[in-house]
């Protein structure tokens, strides 16, 4: 009901990587702040200090323990939109609220023309819409739109609240339309991956995959020590029997 | 299509920015706070965010940092200060004028001081100015102050002094730019946040091995390469195990242990002398070595000798004496410590104990690192490369919360050592001021002869023992502190042991005392062992009726679970709101590569009577005419309150609490004159000031003549002697010799097995306590905080909640299998203390005998501004119910704290529990909701920065 660009001039989007998240929450709590007072503010939070606390949240991390031929152990897996190429969220709009701009690809939500029929959140195969039920309208991730374009900010901090405040460097931001881009390198260089690819919804968001803890080990299939005669502390006090200068 | 709305992509962020210093945890990053004006003109906070010029936290902000604004506006904010009007924990409270507050302290606390000042008990919890805490109490005259180090992480402090003049967590760090071996022990997610956080995204996108030896495989554990699910308190058994594999393949940094350790110096051998096992020493008292150079006796102090690292050697005395490295190669070479051995016990298979040990050596010899920088050896010899063994290790509460985490955490720097990877390129690298001698020359004051009535004590009440004579206990051996700490029950607890002291002061053990002054401890709550007999303990009656504890004050910014127990509340501030100084004197913030200490100021004012603890402590010094809190003349030494005190204190001429813009010009650095604009310049840097050190500086500074000499110079260093790295502990001997009844200061008779077996001065593994003394309970129970949060303070904050608001009992897939229990299930956890009622959860990343959960989520109802049916209260939980603070009986009937015997760390993780399936729902215990009349009803709805909202165009 709501048309997609053809092309969009960008692609932007936030490459994650997974096998440093520490699954921390900065850029889930850094999202929240910084959206509360922003583009979508406010972020509302109902039952704050009760029984039910729920509230609007554009990003979110969740921790699996997984066990496949490729890896074994926890992941944490930040969620946020991932700002598709083919949005079903967009396609499904009746008001044309929710739109993909030509010049970035970054997917919005309009709230003046949101009429908070839902019907995004339903369409989205990631659950990465968040319904502000005070306001009655739909939220999302805007890569903080208002951050990434900010003249009022150095240059160095346009980029989105969750990958500045990021401790480990896990997140990283730009154009992933660019081959040469630094986002678009890594996700070559670490096989970098759709979400779901066989929905085909073409993401842009890319998740870096968790390397194999033996990837790092040291090879130390060095040639033992001259084999010396007598027992382990024998051989020991032997070898340290040398001149040793303080 | 129609176009894209016009939106607006340029507001400014704010109207202004301030830069100040995080308090969202204990790691005190730089962070730039905006601020704009809310509907009402006053400036409300906007956004936090990371300072990118900080040397903590380089522009990042971690999950609670960025969670702020909900700590700010906490609806469980104190309110103004308040007295106590119905009984102890009704929460019935009275608010009162500061003035009246602080004329009911000064009434409580003058007479104590005239007559007996050790019956005022003055603890500090998670505070960050223990030098001005640690200050005041001496200037009152009571041995009882301390923080909370004791129940958090003396181990780790007292292992590392004693061994090599630093330590883990905040005196060092990885050398995170040149690491490819990084071992992590016992690091739960909550320490440390963001340093470690950035330093673990270093190493993995550098291709280094991240190695974790923890029970429970979450948050840093969960990133690792290789995660070893040891068994709780083994860890002294894997790293002997390591360690054996070292000597056995002749893998040691030998040239180091010669140059920078006592590895070579001779232990006297001459079982049932008073000297047996001390050092032998020339007549100028230098502790000898075998010179093989000169064939003879020499110094092992002494430059340029070739020292023997093996035999036995007639003394000039006739007896015998062997070195050190021998000594510990027969300990580690046993057959106590083969992998074989250990594997069991630990969990770990030996084949991958092995494969680690193999990996260590090769990253340590086999790719070693050299930098092309000249620097000059302790004795003044020139060297053109730095070497680096980059290998480098991190641990923290897994080790400390045993009871056998002390020789745990020497058994780790062993390690560390024998690889040649302390201060080296690769390595584990010093924070300035540190490294200081081994032991620090420190010792604790407190002795019954030091404390008299309106006296200072004369010295800092913490320190590092060197041997009996510098326990703080009478004639009789009984304790001079309220907390034992510093007698026989706990020689060298160097954070004393604030776990003990209510329960000692309710039991009247070893004596009564007025007054209890406690500032940011949940001691009510998730911060005590045994909360119900603490609760009993704080509201416990003579005959007469009257609380045998007689008053307490308390001060705290936030109505937590404590508050409704004291009789009067000292309200603080928010960490916005305050004035702090975070002191190379106390817990600095400096990296390896720089000097650097910190303030807070206030970037928001209070609307509320609220006023920063610290400001609060030095009216009321001033009120007392404590010395050092006024002038000659009677009057307030520090009329401008907290700021006019670090400005101009003076610990010594030209040192106070701050080293950045000293002197009249602003020009000195750590050693000057106080300078009136010092906080100015401050604020002008990002609240922060950081000296870098000299490159020739950077690395083995125990042997570096050029930042020994520099470190003089700066008043942060006061021996121009190298630290010698003490793998063999003469201090630890000296107990162990008293024990055996040498010398005139004896233990009593029941702590001499204890003392004897304990004080080994080669590190070594015994079995934590709770499980030598108790049987049928077969589970390891052990907790952590959440990365989102920090002790008792999360659940208050709306957005973090959100994330965790109530914990579930994490068990090993197979163990709820055989218990027939699935996510979410009830089951009684039981220890020989008590039992709680909880829900389960089921991972595989967590060892089979262990269980754990979210420390200091379960929150008692009426605290915290949170609703009574809150899952905090309704299905939160806490383990601290099962924890005891006394052991079971031993042998002899005296019930020892539960702690390190050493250091009177508290033994935490000890604990052993059994489970069971429990046939109905809802949390155990559940203590009657506390009174919080005083509070103010916390929102409905949030919707925080509506009043920012551009209007629709």
């Amino acid at each position: 009901m709501t048309t997609l660009p053809t092309r969009t001039d960008k692609k932007l989007g936030l490459v994650i990587d997974l096998d440093i998240c520490v699954g921390c929450h900065a850029c889930v709590t850094s999202c929240k702040e910084w959206n509360t007072g922003g583009y979508s503010a406010p972020l509302t939070d109902y039952d704050p200090y009760g029984a039910d606390p729920d509230g609007a949240w554009l990003n979110r991390v969740h921790t699996y323990e997984i066990a496949n031929d490729h890896f074994t152990g926890t992941v944490h897996f930040p969620r946020s939109c991932l700002h598709c190429e083919d949005a079903a969220c967009v396609t499904v709009c009746p008001t044309g609220a929710s739109y993909k701009r030509a010049e970035d690809g970054i997917v919005l939500v309009n709230p003046d023309t949101c009429i908070g029929c839902k019907l995004c959140s339903w369409a989205c195969p990631y659950g990465a819409r968040e319904y502000d039920h005070d306001q009655g309208v739909m939220k999302k991730c805007t890569l903080c739109v208002d951050r990434i374009y900010n003249e009022t900010l150095p240059e160095e901090d346009r980029t989105p609240a969750c990958v500045r405040a990021c401790p480990t460097g896990a997140r990283a931001f730009g154009d992933l339309g660019d081959p040469d881009s630094t986002v678009s390198q890594s996700v070559n260089d670490r096989g970098g991956f759709d979400l779901m690819a066989e929905m085909g919804y073409k993401p842009v968001n890319k998740y870096l995959p968790p390397r194999k803890g033996t990837d790092r080990a040291p090879v130390t299939n060095v040639a033992p020590a001259p084999e010396q005669t007598g027992s382990p502390i024998e051989k020991l006090f032997a070898w340290a029997d040398r001149a040793l200068s303080r | 299509m129609p176009p894209d709305p016009q939106i607006a992509l340029s507001t400014p962020v704010g109207d202004s920015v301030k830069q100040t210093t995080c308090y969202m945890c204990a790691c005190r990053c730089g962070i730039d706070v905006h601020l704009k004006d809310g509907p009402d003109g006053k400036p409300r906070v906007r956004y936090i965010e990371g300072n990118r010029a900080h040397p903590v936290n380089k522009g990042v902000l971690c999950g609670k940092g960025s969670a702020g604004i909900m700590q700010h506006y906490s609806p469980a904010r104190l309110r103004a200060p308040m007295k106590r009007v119905g009984p102890r924990g009704s929460g019935q409270f009275e608010e009162i004028s500061w003035d009246e507050a602080l004329e009911i302290a000064t009434g409580w606390l003058a007479p104590i001081r005239k007559t007996d000042p050790k019956r005022l008990a003055f603890f500090t919890g998670r505070d960050q100015s223990q030098s001005l805490t640690g200050f005041w109490a001496m200037q009152y005259g009571t041995p009882n102050f301390a923080a909370h180090g004791g129940f958090c992480s003396v181990n780790m402090a007292a292992g590392g002094l004693y061994t090599f003049g630093g330590a883990f967590w905040e005196f060092g760090d990885p050398d995170w730019d040149y690491t490819k071996y990084f071992m992590l022990f016992g690091v739960a997610e909550d320490h440390a946040s963001n340093p470690i956080k950035i330093g673990i995204g270093k190493l993995k996108k550098r291709g280094a091995k991240v190695v974790s030896i923890n029970p429970v495989r979450t948050g840093y554990n969960a990133v690792a390469d290789e995660w070893v699910g040891i068994r709780p308190g083994t860890d002294g058994l894997f790293v002997g195990a390591l360690i054996h594999e070292l000597f056995r393949t002749r893998q040691i940094d030998l040239d180091y242990l010669v140059r920078y350790t006592n590895a070579p110096w001779l232990v006297i051998e001459a079982p049932g002398a008073a000297d047996d096992g001390l050092f032998a020493r020339d007549a100028d008292g230098n502790p000898m070595v075998w010179d093989k150079a000169t064939d003879a006796f020499g110094s092992g102090k002494a430059a340029d000798i070739q020292p023997s690292l093996s035999g036995t050697h007639t003394l000039p005395d006739g007896r015998s004496a062997r070195p050190v490295f021998e000594l510990m190669a027969e300990r580690y070479l046993g057959a106590d410590y083969t992998p074989e051995a250990v594997e069991e016990r630990t969990g770990v298979p030996a084949e991958q104990m092995r494969k680690i040990a193999a990996e260590l050596a090769h990253v340590a010899f086999r790719e070693e690192i050299v930098l092309d920088r000249p620097w000059t050896d302790w004795a003044g010899r020139k060297h053109d490369t730095m070497i680096g063994r980059p290998v480098s290790m991190h641990a923290m509460r897994g080790i400390s919360a045993h009871s056998n985490g002390f020789q745990t955490c020497r058994m780790i720097h062993i390690l560390q050592i024998l690889l040649g990877s302390i201060d080296c390129p690769g390595g584990f690298r010093y924070k300035p001021p540190y490294p200081k001698q081994t032991p620090p020359n420190l010792l604790p004051h407190g002795a019954p002869g030091q404390i008299q009535p309106e006296m200072p004590l004369g010295g800092p009440h913490l320190g590092f023992p060197h041997g009996p004579e510098h326990l703080l206990i009478d004639a009789d051996g009984t304790p001079s502190r309220l907390d034992k700490g510093f007698s026989w029950d706990a020689p060298i607890s160097a954070h004393g042991l604030m776990h003990m002291v209510i329960n000692n002061a309710a039991k009247k053990d070893p004596y009564s005392i007025d007054v209890l002054f406690m500032y940011m401890a949940n001691m009510a709550w998730n911060s005590s062992m045994n909360v119900g007999g603490t609760l009993e303990a704080l509201t416990a009656t003579d005959d007469t009726g009257a609380y045998v504890i007689p008053k307490i004050i308390y001060s705290d910014a936030y109505y937590s679970e404590t508050v409704p127990f004291a009789d009067l509340i000292l309200p603080d501030t928010t960490y916005l709101e305050r004035w702090d100084c975070i002191s190379l004197l106390d817990r600095p913030i400096s990296e390896p590569d720089m000097v650097a200490d910190a303030i807070r100021h206030p970037v928001v004012q209070p609307d509320r009577d609220v006023r920063g603890f610290q400001e609060v402590l030095i009216e009321l010094g001033a009120r007392l005419h404590l010395p050092g809190f006024i002038n000659a003349d009677g009057t307030p030494k520090f009329p401008g309150g907290y700021p006019d005190y670090i400005t101009n204190h003076q610990r010594k001429p030209g040192i106070g609490p701050l080293a950045g813009w000293r002197g009249e010009n602003a020009d000195k650095a750590c050693v000057g004159d106080p300078n009136p604009d010092q906080l100015d310049r401050y604020i002008e840097n990002g609240a922060y000031f950081g000296l870098k050190l000299d490159p020739g500086h950077a690395y083995f500074r125990h042997a570096n003549r050029g930042y020994l000499d520099w470190a003089i110079e700066k008043g942060i260093r006061l021996s121009p002697e190298p630290t010698i790295f003490q793998l063999y502990s003469e201090p630890m001997q000296k107990f162990r010799l008293a024990a055996q009844g040498h010398g005139d200061r004896q233990p009593p008779d029941r702590a001499r097995a204890r003392i004897e077996a304990h004080f080994d001065p080669l590190p070594f593994w015994y079995p934590p306590f709770e499980e030598q003394l108790v049987e049928g309970f077969p589970l390891h129970a052990i907790t952590q905080r959440p990365m989102h949060m920090y002790h008792s303070w999360g659940s208050q904050n709306a957005w973090l909640r959100q994330i965790t608001a109530a914990n579930r009992l994490y068990v090993h897939t197979s163990v709820g299998r055989d218990l027939g229990v699935q996510d979410d299930d009830w089951v009684w956890l039981s220890s020989h203390l008590g039992r709680v009622k909880c829900q389960v959860r089921l991972m595989e990343g967590v060892n089979r005998h262990t269980v754990w959960t979210w420390n200091a989520i379960g929150k008692r109802r009426g605290a915290w501004g949170l609703d009574g049916d809150a899952p905090e209260n309704t299905e939160g939980f806490l383990l601290n119910h099962l924890i005891s603070e006394l052991l079971p009986k031993g042998g002899g009937g005296y019930r020892y704290s539960n702690s390190d015997p050493l250091t009177g760390q508290a033994a935490w993780f000890d604990l052993r529990v059994k489970i069971e399936k429990a046939e109905s729902g809802g949390t155990e215990p559940l203590f009657e909701p506390l009174g919080h009349a005083s509070q103010p009803p916390s929102p409905d709805k949030l919707a925080y920065g509506a009043e920012w909202k551009e209007p629709a165009e």
